[in-house]
This record gives C-alpha cells, sequence and structure tokens, in this order.
C-alpha cells in the first residue's frame, strides 16, 4: 500500500430517486458531487415510484457523470477506481448505476468497487471531520433505513440494533401525509413542528422486547393515526403543528436514548449521525445536547451530504480500495444487502 | 466499420463484434441468469479470445427495446459506459427490427413476437421485396388483433421470438394465412442481427450520443398509467 500517491475515485449512486456522481479524493476530499434529484417525479405519487426512478437513471447517469468529471477537472485517464452503490435499494435503480459503473471500469481498464450505501451514509462523515476515525457509534436514519452501527475499523461494522417495521423517515413520510403535509415528510414536519408544543401530545415510546438497540416506529405512527380519527370522530379541531411536534420528539427521544446507551455500553467516545433523518434539526439539537452532557464528540454532517449522494459512495470505496477489496465483472444489484456483507 | 453489438432486451443475453464482411464473434446465451451478471463477463470473454481492443471499435449498437424493462437498461447502461468511457457514438435499434433481420430474404411475412404479458406481444411486421421493409412498425399489440392484422395481408407469415411458445395454439386457431415457425438457430434475439442492422444504420448517418440514448419502452410504467386512467375519470 502506497499511501503517498493519491488515489482519486469516480463513485455513482442510484439506489433510489437520486443520481448522483462524484469525483472524490483520497475519501474525504470532494471534487465535485453532482445530484441530480426525481423528487418533483414521485411528489405526483406520493412516494418513490421504482420503475419511473429506473427509467429517470438511465436517462440522466451519462449527463451527471459528465460533470461530475467536468467539475473536478477530471478526465476519466486521471480516475483510479471506480466505485458504485450495488445495494441495498430499489433494485431497478440500482442495476443502472451497476451496469454503467461496471462498462466504464471495464472500457478503462481499472478496478471497481461495489459499495453499500449505508456504509456510504456512514462514510459521509469522514469527508467534513478530517480528524474522525474509527472506533465511534453511527445512528444511521433514512426514509429506507434506522440503524444503529458500531463502526469498528474502516469497512468493520457491527449492527447493534435496527428498526423492526418501519424505518424512521418512513414513519415522517407516512403521518406527515396523515397531516396533509405531503411527500417527502421529513423536512415538512421539522418546519411545521417550530409552530408546535411538542409536549402537546403524549405519544408512545416503543421499546422492542428486550433489545435495548432495535426500534419500532409503527406504533408511534398508528398512535398519530389513532389520535387524528379520535378527534375526528369526536368533532374535535386538532392542531397540526403540534402533532407534528409531539411525534418527532417521540421518534427523537428513542434515537438518542438508544444512541446513548450505545455510546456508554461500548465505551465509545465519538458519535455520528447519517441519512436523510440526520437533517432533522430536533434530532441534530437533541443528539448534540446529550453528547455535550456526557462529553462525548458529535459529527453530522451537513443536509447535502445526508441525502443520498456520490460522494458519500467515493469516501466509503476509498478505505475499501486501501483494503484491496475489488468487484468482478459480475457484480449484481443485491436490493437486500446486509452491512458488512459482500 | 467495426460494431460492438449487443441484446438484453428477453431472456436471451447476447453479444456481437460485427463487421462488414463477417461476424468477428457472437456470444449468446438463452439460459436463466440475470443479465446483470453475464452480460460483462461474456463481453469480457469475446474481447479477450479475439485479442480484440475496445478501442479499434467504431460504434456501439444496443437493441433499445420494446423487451424487459429492466433488461433493457442493462444492456442500455452496460452501452452508455462503454460509450461514455471510449468515447464512441451508440446506435439504437429497435428490438423487433433486429429480431426480423435475422430472417434476411426471406419470402413473405416476418413477424417476431414478444411475450408483452397481459395477452400482448411487442411485435411488427417486416418483408424483404428488394430491400427490408418496415411493413407495420414495432408496437404493443392484442395477439387476436395482430392475427386479423396478417389476414388481411394475405401472405405466407413466418413467425419468431419467446412469444411462440406462448401463444402457438392463438396463432393456428386465429391465423387463416399460411405460416411457419423459425427453427431454433433464428427464433430469437441475436446481438449479430442487432450489429448487422447497425452497420446500415451507421451509414445512414442515424448514431446517437451516449449521453442522449435511454430505452423506447413502447409502454408507460404501471403507475403513469394507472393515474392517467385516474385523471381520464374523473375528467369524464
Amino acid at each position: 500500500m502506497n499511501e503517498a500517491k493519491d488515489i482519486t475515485i469516480l463513485a455513482i449512486e442510484s439506489s433510489c430517486d437520486e443520481t448522483s456522481a462524484a469525483v472524490v479524493r483520497n475519501g474525504r476530499e470532494v471534487l465535485s458531487n453532482v445530484i441530480s434529484s426525481q423528487i418533483d417525479l414521485h411528489k405526483l405519487y406520493g412516494g418513490v415510484v421504482p420503475e419511473i426512478a429506473s427509467r429517470k437513471h438511465i436517462e440522466k447517469i451519462n449527463q451527471v457523470i459528465e460533470e461530475a468529471l467536468k467539475e473536478a477537472k477530471y478526465t476519466l485517464d486521471d480516475i483510479d477506481a471506480i466505485a458504485v452503490t450495488y445495494g441495498p435499494g430499489l433494485v431497478g435503480a440500482l442495476l443502472v448505476g451497476v451496469a454503467e459503473a461496471k462498462a466504464i471500469a471495464y472500457a478503462k481498464k481499472l478496478p471497481l468497487i461495489g459499495v453499500h450505501h449505508i456504509e456510504g451514509h456512514i462514510s459521509a462523515n469522514y469527508i467534513e471531520n478530517k480528524e474522525l476515525e474509527p472506533p465511534f457509534l453511527c445512528l444511521v436514519v433514512s426514509g429506507g433505513h434506522t440503524h444503529l452501527v458500531c463502526v469498528e475499523d474502516y469497512g468493520k461494522y457491527q449492527i447493534l440494533g435496527k428498526t423492526k417495521d418501519d424505518a424512521a423517515g418512513e414513519a415522517f413520510d407516512k403521518v406527515a401525509r396523515a397531516i396533509g403535509l405531503g411527500y417527502p415528510g421529513g423536512p415538512k414536519i421539522d418546519k411545521l413542528s417550530k409552530e408546535g408544543n411538542s409536549d402537546a401530545i403524549a405519544f408512545p415510546r416503543a421499546h422492542v422486547g428486550d433489545s435495548v438497540y432495535d426500534f419500532s416506529f409503527s406504533g408511534v405512527k398508528s398512535a398519530v393515526l389513532n389520535y387524528i380519527n379520535g378527534c375526528k370522530m369526536k368533532g374535535q379541531e386538532y392542531n397540526t403543528a403540534d402533532i407534528a411536534a409531539s411525534f418527532q420528539k417521540a421518534v427523537t427521544d428513542v434515537l438518542v436514548d438508544h444512541a446513548m446507551k450505545g455510546v456508554e455500553n461500548y465505551g465509545l467516545k465519538k458519535l455520528a449521525i447519517a441519512g436523510g433523518v440526520a437533517s432533522n434539526s430536533s434530532l441534530r439539537m437533541a443528539m448534540k445536547q446529550a453528547c455535550e452532557e456526557r462529553e462525548i464528540e458529535f459529527y453530522y454532517p451537513s443536509p447535502i451530504l445526508c441525502t443520498d449522494n456520490a460522494a458519500m459512495i467515493g469516501a466509503a470505496a476509498y478505505y475499501d480500495y486501501l483494503n484491496g477489496i475489488r468487484s468482478g465483472w459480475d457484480l449484481n444489484a443485491v436490493p437486500n444487502l446486509k452491512l458488512g456483507e459482500r | 466499420m467495426r460494431i460492438l453489438a449487443m441484446d438484453s432486451s428477453g431472456l436471451t443475453a447476447s453479444i456481437a463484434v460485427v463487421e462488414e464482411e463477417q461476424i468477428l464473434c457472437e456470444y449468446t446465451m438463452n439460459y436463466k441468469k440475470t443479465h446483470s451478471q453475464t452480460l460483462l463477463p461474456m463481453l469480457d470473454d469475446a474481447v479477450r479470445m479475439t485479442g480484440l481492443s475496445l478501442d479499434s471499435i467504431d460504434a456501439i449498437a444496443v437493441a433499445g427495446g420494446p423487451g424487459s424493462f429492466t433488461g433493457l437498461r442493462i444492456g442500455s447502461a452496460t452501452a452508455k459506459g462503454l460509450g461514455l468511457a471510449l468515447d464512441k457514438p451508440l446506435i439504437h435499434i429497435p428490438t423487433v427490427d433486429a429480431m426480423a433481420y435475422r430472417l434476411y430474404g426471406f419470402g413473405g411475412l416476418i413477424c417476431p413476437i414478444m411475450d408483452a404479458r397481459r395477452n400482448q406481444v411487442y411485435t411488427g411486421v417486416y418483408r424483404f421485396e428488394n430491400s427490408f421493409e418496415i411493413v407495420e412498425r414495432q408496437m404493443a399489440e392484442d395477439i387476436v388483433k395482430l392475427a386479423e392484422l396478417l389476414n388481411s395481408y394475405g401472405e405466407k407469415v413466418v413467425f419468431l421470438g419467446d412469444g411462440v411458445p406462448v401463444y402457438k395454439e392463438k396463432i393456428r386457431e386465429c391465423v387463416t394465412v399460411p405460416f411457419s415457425f423459425a427453427p431454433p438457430h433464428l427464433n430469437r434475439q441475436s446481438a449479430a442481427a442487432v450489429g448487422a442492422l447497425g452497420l446500415v444504420y451507421a451509414k445512414e448517418g442515424k448514431l446517437e450520443n451516449a449521453r442522449d440514448h435511454q430505452p423506447d419502452y413502447l409502454r408507460v410504467s404501471q403507475a403513469e398509467r394507472e393515474r392517467m386512467e385516474r385523471e381520464k375519470g374523473r375528467e369524464e
């Protein structure tokens, strides 16, 4: 391993409804990070439609890659490896990125590195926090995932807990729909919550059986729906801002509680958050406060790096590259890929 | 001129390198495995065995649809990636046209049928008089309506494609003109045919930039269809 030489990776991400390409140097320096979002298209359907997402990816992918190279002032001849998200995610969407990445790597005779999407989210923290190194605890919260992960080393993960039903972001989307906010729900609930009282309604903080770290969000979501139905049946008005704030507090409380148990039980001094819900202002504030009380370093990516983006894939791929991990030309999309598996 | 061609629109996964006078190589599999895993290793095998330099390719021809949505995108993304990396143009070949082109010189109508589910086939009608002639452009059509259309032409017809095993009985029942089914070596997609038609397209200047290429699905997605039906319902 020659660490003196710069390693520059072209990374591609297409696991859901964002087509993205990035050029990342040495895992932490983002030279470009182009994201083409399809969100307006999917709003018409109240959520991501896999076939529409896949069609949009194939339409946009070359343009996004070309822009990423241009912005970084790189050509493919200056690139050391091609990285691509190969799971988890929507299979049709993943396949576009995987087939494209394989063809580019093959034609340019470059190493190919298949990256786990969650590993990418975790690694987003490396980009703006040059001093962050494992071990640390990471809470990954998005529309598709809720994982509490102990990052033992680069590429080495232990999953402490995950959701047993809805992902945290999914619960935000469903509650947002119930109070008429539309899709995507996270940012809308976050905004409306600022006008509401988070102690107005006591929604449940669900814990899963004897598991300290697992999550369950379908209960709190149902409680919100029941509350609304109850009000409607009694002909009572209800305050959507109070519902949003109280629901958000219920979710945040559980996320913070589990994360704090994790750092304490594993004797970790650093905590990072990642994924779309990591942009939530209430979660950031509560987690920051809890960390300060315990003298734990708290890390979080800026909002753009919390969304699905290719820079985070390039960050993760760099450490895979150093560890000698290479994918074959038969690399496939794996929609249910588990963290730490290959 | 040398064209790299591929077709992953159906169960068939096929790649070929086609030159003016011959097929340099063709690798075709009709075996149930995902094209995502097979297409590039097949290309790699062919390239290694022929010692081909990818830079010597003039254009990349791809079966651009109709077909399995996912299969089409695997072919398209592979072609787009190669086109981008090699800085070569793409040639978008309609899948059904390439299938018909396999039966070059056949005296009668050529009718490829691909199973498109929901009682439909992806099909088209073709003929060789002095040249390759598209009689009915590729489309998604009900199998019975297709039979009626073919009967109206009053010419003998040959069927091919993965729709044949599915609709054989229906064809026997509904087609009244003389008909036959193409033999196994001619009855599925072939990248060689995509490449051979690609040569014709290239000479006609029908090239596209890899950036602009996308499959022609011939069908909107189910979600879009349902939304359009809902909106239509509201208007009425």
